[in-house]
């Protein structure tokens, strides 16, 4: 199981690069979130992925650390927030020039 | 009562413009937006310099968010190296932003987005937390995008673009670090990891360390991270230019200071000279070769903060004292810099040197101005300057390492000499400029008062720096204040 998630991490990684090196602001944005959600798996993966629900009286010992969740959760708010803010200023750049091309025409 | 309000001391540079930058989203009048604005900067400059009465003879004053005590809770701790971290960044805050208000260049989302940006970069120094210090980055990075892209042209976009992107991966090392340190160490607490680090599995905490210095070295534009950095910063109008410019990379210093020595101690060793030497040497060469002030500046900024890690670098504590003098003459100095590279833009409509000339023939004042702050940046006494250079080339002589003397040596040379450059083509030479208006002048005239007063009574200051580098190169009564506490 360990190994399966450490080989979506690179996945992941390897494919939000590869989008990021495109010339398309849009492929550089998507590629920016997958290198979030990379980073999001990878914390997952620090806590161990044995134990039950960390949810009191819901399972018995021994729960998984619940620590690396609230972490994401952190995180992914924080990426959402700035893709927000990707999209909005390449939309921004769309309407000055119409397109969305990262060419320096 | 006043017991609890002292305790509550260290919140209050993050609680202050926190509140200020919402109460300026509900969208007051202009003038009540610029007195808001100022009065979040003054309350968090008199705060901070309460800070540092308060801690000036080694006190750690932490505390615990929520009343869990840590390392279960999030802990921010205003120790001496915070406190004055704290004092300069509101000091700049407050000085930068009499400059845009002179200027004419604020509105009420600049006023909120300097607020929150102040708030991020105090919470940064004051968390004791690593977790809790990405959240602080994020929040000045936040900040820091909106600033730069309000109100700018395509190309601007486009460069700013590039800006968040490079931002948004270094978060991603920095989330990478994180975990990896989680999973060798159980804990993100900066004092828990000081003693849980030395018996932790060696490759995460290795991987871990090399992640860090990705993170922070991008955001502190360290050799080879940093190229984004002349074309970001020549982006934003002057006044919000200096905050950034005096600030958000210093920042990034300061958490590799924190952190590669409170945390992570000697996993850096023989790496940061070379790294030192690489970024001031490239730096300063970079700087020569730029024909407009501004981008002339920005070199600089990669420059001197060669110097800082070269402090860290050295890991003694004179060194790493000389790193933090340094830190804090920079900040003042190079948001000086910035700020007459403003006024000469915002009277002149241009920042470049063949198209400007004759200034220090209608402008004394401001080519006052320039030239003490340029010799202060280079080095010459007595500015401050020159005691943050000598405290350097004495450290680096008692640790036996001459080559980064030699380096940093050369490297003012090459500083005075661009800095010669920027007057010989804008301040000499025929013409005769219309003069800047005082309001203009007036916020970098203080800041060059301040490195003379620094330079005059450097001994002041190299006994807080002495204290704050006490904490980082022996972090025992930190690491046990903040976890029994």
């Amino acid at each position: 199981m360990g190994a399966a998630v450490a080989l979506l991490v690179g996945v992941l990684v390897a494919s939000g690069v590869y989008l990021l090196l495109g010339r398309s602001l849009m492929r550089q944005i998507i590629g920016l979130s997958l290198l979030s959600h990379a980073a999001n798996v990878f914390i997952l993966l620090s806590a161990g992925l044995r134990g039950n629900v960390p949810v009191l009286g819901e399972a018995p010992a021994p729960y998984t650390d619940p620590l690396p969740q609230a972490l994401i959760l952190t995180a992914i708010v924080i990426s959402f927030g700035v893709t927000a803010f990707l999209l909005a200023l390449g939309y921004r750049m769309h309407l000055f020039e119409g397109g969305a091309d990262d060419d320096d025409r | 009562m006043i017991a609890e309000m002292v305790a509550a001391l260290p919140a209050a540079p993050i609680v202050v413009p926190l509140v200020t930058a919402i109460l300026l989203l509900a969208g007051p009048r202009p003038r009540a937006q610029r007195l808001l604005g100022l009065a979040g900067s003054v309350v968090s400059l008199a705060a901070a310099a309460a800070l540092v009465a308060a801690t000036r003879r080694g006190e750690v004053l932490p505390i615990q968010a929520g009343g869990w005590p840590a390392p279960y809770g999030i802990t921010l701790v205003a120790d001496a190296l915070a406190a004055l971290m704290v004092l300069i960044a509101s000091l700049i805050g407050l000085v930068a932003l009499l400059y845009t208000i002179g200027a004419r260049r604020d509105d009420r989302f600049v006023h909120a987005g300097w607020q929150f940006l102040l708030a991020g970069i105090n919470w940064a120094f004051l968390t004791g937390d690593i977790f809790n210090l990405y959240v602080a980055y994020e929040v000045m990075l936040v900040a820091s995008y909106f600033l730069l892209t309000h109100g700018t042209s395509r190309a601007q976009a486009r460069e700013a673009f590039t800006y968040v992107a490079i931002n948004l991966v270094a978060s991603m090392f920095f989330l990478f670090a994180v975990a990896l340190t989680y999973s060798a160490t159980g804990t993100l607490n900066m004092a828990h990891l000081a003693e849980r680090v030395p018996a932790a599995p060696v490759a995460p905490v290795r991987a871990a360390a090399v992640l860090f210095f990705l993170a922070f070295g991008i955001k502190a534009a360290v050799f080879p991270l940093f190229f984004w950095l002349p074309h970001a910063y020549a982006i934003p109008r002057a006044g919000i230019a200096a905050f950034f410019g005096g600030l958000l990379t210093k920042v990034g210093v300061y958490s590799l200071f924190r952190v590669f020595t409170v945390v992570f101690p000697g996993q850096l060793d023989g790496v940061l000279l070379w790294v030192a030497a690489g970024t001031m040497l490239l730096g300063v060469l970079g700087a020569l070769a730029q024909d407009d002030i501004r981008r002339i500046l920005s070199f600089h900024i990669i420059s001197q903060v060669g110097y800082m890690v070269m402090g860290l670098g050295l890991a003694s504590q004179l060194g790493v004292a000389g790193g933090l003098f340094y830190v804090l003459h920079h900040i003042v100095v190079k948001s000086g810099l910035i700020l007459v590279g403003g006024a000469i833009e915002e009277t002149h409509r241009t920042g470049r040197l063949d198209r400007l000339g004759g200034l220090a023939r209608t402008n004394g004042p401001l080519a006052l101005v320039f030239l003490l702050c340029a010799l202060s940046l280079a080095g010459v006494p007595p500015m401050s300057g020159f005691f943050a250079k000598l405290l350097l080339i004495r450290a680096g002589l008692e640790a036996g390492q001459p080559w980064i003397v030699a380096v940093s040596v050369l490297v003012s040379v090459l500083t005075l000499l661009s800095m010669l450059k920027i007057y010989s083509g804008a301040f000499w030479g025929a013409g005769s400029p219309p003069r800047a208006p005082a309001r203009l002048v007036a916020p970098a005239a203080a800041l060059a008062a301040i490195t003379l007063l620094v330079g005059l009574g450097a001994q002041g200051l190299y006994g807080l720096a002495s204290t704050a580098a006490g904490h980082l190169t022996a972090p025992a009564a930190y690491v046990s204040t903040v976890l029994r506490k």
